[in-house]
């Protein structure tokens, strides 16, 4: 009787762990599906980069090169002005994320100390609106200020972009900021930019860090804007790679090292930032458009 | 930290606020102690130019025929009807309307399936996170490039990939039939990880009571699920659906790089449309007519999501 229990208890126990085993693999699996596909195009990129164009166009697919080249990198640069278009993209993104924290970050203070929400939601309408349609009036206007043909039109078109990034995050920056020292500083007499000036914003690094961050990076993604406003000499990373290489029939291989090129410094920025883009600024889904 | 979805409808309701010029007013006005206003002015100023000024003139240009580097003239609203009857218009309209319906329900889907994988500990989850976000922050039209090479019906990897499984190669995005579905299918390989995240935030935030009554009246994991978890993200799961159906409808890089439009016209959508009217037709008053239509549409979309959202509230 006392050993029949015993038994059954030993097998009970044993079918538990097995059933737990059981679940551990099936979920080890489920992560593996969910972040495979994630990983994978980046692979595929990575791997077409690497390989001549031989194995490119093989079929079955070569995954891993066999004989890897950096080839398709100087091919790269011998086909077009690369690294023009890549000062271009410095320029254009740098300036208006620049611009954008100058003016963005004392906008989101003011918002969140006076409670203006109204403007708020003025910053929820421009991130709604299709892009497109700032393009048209804008390209009119630059058109007529004879702007075409530099660097301008670009730069103010990705304020667009990088202003109500820098604005709303920074909003919800200080809103979480507690005022007890801010209003201690007001009450010694100190001025509301000093108030801001020396207490608020070194505290608000973190949050200035990450809108500038964000900003780069949906500055650098954009494309629509230089499709239409960018010339040959003006050309940023993303509009030289569709522009240049697709239409100069050049193959895969340096096809795929000039997307890397462009994107690797995002995925870097993105890898470096992970916590914070989890930890809920795109909780709300910020995003540039 | 507020979030681009939760801070109007919520704080407008903790404190409530008077009208926009009002409260612009109290902060020009001479009286106040705080002249916040100088904090915001010159982002306003940026805004105004860029933002606010393009909505006005787009409205000013949508009442003219307007062709670049002619004349214009006033045609009151000539273009909206003519828009309304352009079967262009209406089939870019339809198909809209079908890309955002696919480009939302599997991003919703699939999101909440990694969200809840994600909302369990496992050893480098960090990592793994990271690393299932980097398609939303990569660059679209270098991903776009990569899944044109992808789709190739010859040499490409994703039909090498079906022969595997025992599945006849497709014609992917060269084909009318297939080429939103595929264009879809990169959409939510990009968005996904959008979706997860809000629902990750969602899951996080619930209360552990009703999950432990459950256990003690021994519920089904499924049971639990529909019963408890589901019901609860509900709300995070609509902003989400809102976030997706603003950004679906107004997909242009991944569309305009893969197929540009096409074949023939099968993937034009509003966007791409409303891009070759403005600056491959010149039809500059014409396509700000598409526009305010657009904009119309999206702000419609929204607040009709807004509404479901509001309704189908969880309240404790």
């Amino acid at each position: 009787m006392v050993a029949l229990t015993t038994a059954s208890w030993q097998l009970q126990r044993s079918k538990r762990r097995l059933r737990r085993i059981a679940n551990r693999v099936a979920f080890g699996f489920a992560v593996f599906v969910i972040v495979s596909p994630a990983i994978l195009v980046f692979l595929w990129m990575l791997s077409l980069s690497f390989k001549p164009e031989i194995e490119n166009i093989a079929y079955p697919p070569i995954f891993i090169p066999e004989h890897p080249t950096l080839a398709n990198f100087a091919r790269v640069f011998e086909a077009s002005p690369f690294g023009r278009y890549l000062v271009n993209s410095l320029i254009v993104t740098g300036s208006a994320t620049l611009l954008a924290i100058a003016v963005g970050v004392p906008a989101g203070y003011g918002i969140a100390k006076a409670k203006a929400y109204r403007l708020a939601v003025l910053v929820l309408i421009a991130r709604i609106t299709p892009n497109l349609s700032y393009l048209i009036p804008l390209f009119i206007v630059f058109q007529m200020l004879g702007l075409t043909g530099t660097l301008w039109p670009m730069v103010i078109t990705h304020l667009v972009i990088t202003v109500p990034i820098v604005v709303w995050v920074m909003i919800g920056f200080f809103e979480t900021l507690h005022p007890d020292l801010e209003e201690a500083a007001l009450i010694d007499g100190a001025t509301l930019w000093q108030a801001f000036r020396y207490i608020a914003l070194p505290l608000s690094r973190p949050g200035v860090v990450v809108a500038a961050i964000l900003a780069f990076i949906f500055s650098w993604n954009n494309f629509i804007f230089g499709v239409v406003l960018a010339g040959r000499e003006t050309r940023t990373l993303p509009v030289a790679v569709y522009n240049v290489l697709t239409f100069e029939q050049i193959s895969w291989g340096p096809l795929a090292a000039a997307a890397l090129l462009v994107t690797l410094p995002v995925l870097i920025l993105t890898v470096v930032i992970q916590r914070e883009i989890v930890g809920g600024l795109a909780a709300g889904g910020v995003k540039g458009g | 930290m507020a979030t681009w979805a939760t801070l109007p409808g919520s704080k407008a309701g903790a404190h409530g606020f008077g009208s926009f010029w009002l409260r612009l007013a109290r902060l020009v006005g001479p009286g106040q102690r705080r002249p916040y206003v100088l904090f915001v002015l010159p982002a306003l100023a940026i805004i105004a130019a860029v933002i606010i000024f393009p909505w006005f003139f787009t409205l000013f240009m949508s009442v003219h025929d307007w062709k670049i580097t002619q004349s214009r003239s006033f045609v009151g609203l000539d273009n909206y009807a003519q828009l309304f009857g352009d079967e262009r218009f209406q089939w870019a309209l339809l198909r809209t309307l079908y890309y955002t319906l696919l480009a939302v329900l599997a991003p919703l889907i699939l999101g909440t399936l990694a969200a809840l994988v994600f909302h369990r500990k496992f050893p480098l989850r960090g990592f793994l996170r990271g690393v299932f976000i980097l398609p939303m922050m990569a660059t679209p039209v270098a991903v776009a490039l990569v899944w044109t090479m992808m789709f190739h019906p010859q040499l490409g990897v994703l039909n090498y990939l079906l022969s595997l499984v025992g599945i006849p190669p497709q014609l992917w995005v060269f084909d009318p039939g297939t080429v939103i579905p595929s264009l879809v299918l990169v959409e939510t390989w990009q968005w996904t990880p959008l979706v997860m995240l809000i629902v990750l935030g969602g899951l996080a935030a619930l209360p552990t009571e009703p999950y432990e009554a459950a256990q003690l009246d021994g519920a089904s994991a499924w049971q639990t699920f529909w019963r408890i978890t589901f019901p609860m993200v509900l709300p995070f799961l609509m902003v989400a659906a809102i976030i997706r159906t603003i950004d679906a409808v107004k997909a242009f890089d991944i569309i305009f790089v893969i197929s540009q439009g096409g074949p023939g016209t099968a993937s034009e959508t509003l966007n791409i449309f409303l891009y070759l009217q403005a600056f491959a037709f010149y039809n500059i008053g014409y396509a700000s007519a598409v526009v305010v239509v657009f904009f119309a549409l999206i702000i419609a979309l929204s607040l009709a999501l807004l509404y479901v959202r509001q309704r189908s509230k969880w309240s404790p």
